[in-house]
């Protein structure tokens, strides 16, 4: 198991070499110029110089190499910096976003709370949920609460976060008043009131969020458990008298959650991605609402890095979903 | 059945003709003429029973018609401006009501949805195309497995989303001017979402590919001599027909919804040129006055996904042999 940890981490970094290269030419191809919205009165040698100083002048493979050193060597010295509060960072240029002229990272660091707070709560929801409604419409196949759970998970593919996210906007906010269309990100939490200030402003993200996420996990959880209960050891703890509880929740339940455990750590890096639609239509100001505007002001170095930061964390719970599978299915052996 | 109807069938013509004692092999010789059942009788039997499935099959009939063909029947230019009879409500006039610029909802939702089907369906073709073939040759070339399945895993690996955005925000303008505007936008979106949604196609082909590859059939086909590019088309295709079938309908699903993401995202086709994703974004800004100019697009994006979800669903029950007999 360790072997192939090992092995799938040494793979994981020419692949992710890779992505960045693709991001970087991609982005290397935007006809965008930063230098647009300078006033025109500032003569062309001064422009060439920001331009330098914003690193645009060099070559492009010398960009590339110097991203890829600010991104994989100077943002963990920082990281470390702040810390343990060593100075091995000092005097190091990092990773500049165009829009504002401050680190990168340091605007993600920012943002992140925020996203986690609603795309992290939406997911635990959205599990706590989904769990029990797949359990149990496979454990009462074709019943009309099957029928149902079909039915709502079907809506849920289908629905649309930016229509859902309208439409509770429309119902909760517009017509009934109760929570607020707009996410308060400045809010401080307290005192109890601030803390209902801010549960009821989550709600209908964490909802339209939830509805998604549920509409998938509960369909993967009821084909795991429709495998799982015709086997032969099914039959055998009934015959030999287990109660229906421990058989379903016990035999059944624990072999059914090894696949589904590995789809939840796949789901994990769209947290941190963020739910851009759904960001965007609360105004909550994320990591997804971050990527939104760099990319129309036209903000390369921060595009690339949340793209890339993206990237990572897939590759990254990937290959935490296959060790997982390794780990809890003793019949699978990478080595 | 079709059998059982036409032995029937013949029993009076026989009655007829007594003195014959040829007729029993010649009846023996017509149940063997009759062709079997077809595969495609079996499915269409099979998928009758999926009542979900029927209803998003007429569903999705009726919205494609009535994008097409409707606006036939209903002959007002979406983009006439009538700027007296802008926000109306609901009247016999406009039976969606007007937007601010005093133009009919109902038109522009028909022009609309005409964008975003053939967009769907085009998106859908070509992520088609691209994963069967990709799929096909990873599965049948030994040679090429590794290389295809790795790059299908590092397609799977970009965060598409924000890619999508970006190829948007890239190739807009120098495609705007070589196309026309458009055309130009069509054909980029159809590009970006075909090229980055093909690897769930490749990855079920391959593996049907790699398991059809092994049978005797293709073997006898190899020693009688036919060639690689004969084997593929004419033995291998047919027979992963069904799963691709199945990801064409999901397929139609995500482009649309991806397409009206875009669009709402501001990121899709221009404001003058509508589709339901762009027509929502719109309706966006006159949320507290006029909520349901926000409802009619989302209404009926949600409906199409969810007409050609139950279809693929039920097309997925039907095309598998493991569940027709029951």
């Amino acid at each position: 198991m360790l072997n192939f940890t090992i092995r799938r981490l040494v793979l994981a970094v020419p692949t992710l070499l890779f992505i960045s290269l693709v991001i970087f030419l991609l982005l290397e191809l935007a006809p965008g110029d930063p230098m647009a919205q300078v006033p025109l009165t500032v003569p062309p040698e001064v422009k060439e110089k920001m331009r330098e100083a914003l690193g645009l002048g060099q070559p492009m493979h010398i960009r590339f190499w110097k991203w890829i050193v600010q991104f994989f060597w100077i943002e963990p010295q920082v990281l470390i910096d702040a810390m343990f509060g060593t100075t091995f960072s000092e005097g190091d240029l990092r990773v500049i976003s165009w829009q504002t002229r401050s680190p990168v990272m340091d605007i993600v660091v920012q943002r992140i709370p925020q996203t986690l707070w609603v795309v992290g709560t939406a997911y635990v929801v959205a599990i706590l949920i989904a769990l029990p409604i797949g359990i149990y419409s496979a454990y009462r196949q074709y019943s009309w609460f099957d029928q149902m759970g079909t039915f709502v998970s079907m809506v849920g593919f289908s629905v649309p976060p930016f229509f859902s996210g309208v439409l509770v906007i429309v119902i909760f906010s517009v017509q009934l008043g109760w929570f607020p269309s707009i996410y308060d990100t400045t809010l401080v939490v307290n005192s109890w009131d601030s803390f209902m200030l801010q549960l009821k402003q989550m709600i209908m993200p964490v909802m339209v969020l939830a509805l998604q996420i549920t509409a998938q996990l509960s369909r993967f959880m009821r084909a795991s458990m429709l495998d799982n209960l015709n086997q032969d050891y099914v039959r055998t703890a009934r015959a030999k008298g287990l109660s229906e509880y421990v058989v379903v929740m016990v035999h059944v339940l624990r072999n059914s959650m090894i696949p589904v455990v590995t789809v939840i750590a796949l789901g994990i890096p769209a947290i941190f991605g963020g739910a851009i639609i759904t960001e965007q239509v609360f105004k909550v100001n994320g990591i997804g609402q971050l990527l939104i505007g760099a990319i129309q002001a036209n903000d390369l170095p921060m595009v690339q890095t949340l793209t890339f930061i993206f990237a990572v964390l897939i590759v990254l719970f990937n290959l935490i979903a296959d060790v997982l599978y390794g780990i809890l299915d003793p019949r699978i052996r990478y080595d | 059945m079709t059998d059982h109807d036409k032995s029937d069938t013949l029993i009076p013509d026989e009655g007829l003709a007594p003195a014959s004692t040829a007729l029993p092999t010649a009846d023996v010789m017509e149940e063997l003429a009759t062709p079997p059942r077809s595969q495609w009788r079996d499915v269409w039997d099979q998928f009758k029973t999926h009542k979900g499935a029927m209803i998003g099959a007429i569903l999705f009939i009726f919205i494609v018609l009535g994008v097409y063909l409707g606006p036939y029947l209903w002959s007002i230019d979406p983009t006439q401006i009538d700027i007296r009879a802008r926000n109306q409500g609901p009247n016999w006039a406009h039976p969606f009501g007007t937007d601010q610029l005093g133009r009919d909802i109902l038109a522009r939702m028909m022009s609309g949805g005409q964008t975003s089907v053939s967009v769907g369906i085009t998106a859908m073709l070509l992520a088609l195309f691209l994963g069967s073939f990709i799929g096909v040759l990873a599965g049948f070339f030994k040679r090429l497995d590794g290389p295809l399945m790795r790059l299908t895993d590092l397609f799977l690996a970009l965060p598409l989303l924000p890619l999508l955005l970006v190829m948007m925000l890239l190739f807009r303008e120098p495609l705007s001017a070589a196309f026309g505007l458009e055309r130009g936008i069509f054909i980029l979106i159809v590009c970006a979402i075909g090229i980055t949604s093909w690897m769930p196609t490749a990855r079920i082909v391959r593996g049907d590919v790699l398991a059809i590859k092994e049978r005797e059939f293709v073997l006898a086909a190899r020693s009688i001599g036919t060639s690689n590019s004969q084997i593929i088309t004419r033995h291998i295709l047919p027979n992963v027909l069904s799963p691709i079938m199945v990801s064409a309908t999901l397929g139609i699903a995500t482009a649309i919804i991806t397409e009206s993401a875009l669009s709402f995202l501001g990121l899709g086709f221009p404001p003058d040129f509508p589709t339901w994703g762009r027509l929502l974004f719109d309706g966006v800004d006159y949320l507290q006055q006029y909520p349901e100019r926000v409802f009619w697009p989302g209404l009926a994006i949600s409906l199409t996904v969810l007409s050609v979800n139950y279809l693929g669903d039920g097309l997925r029950d039907a095309l598998d042999p493991r569940i027709r007999g029951r």
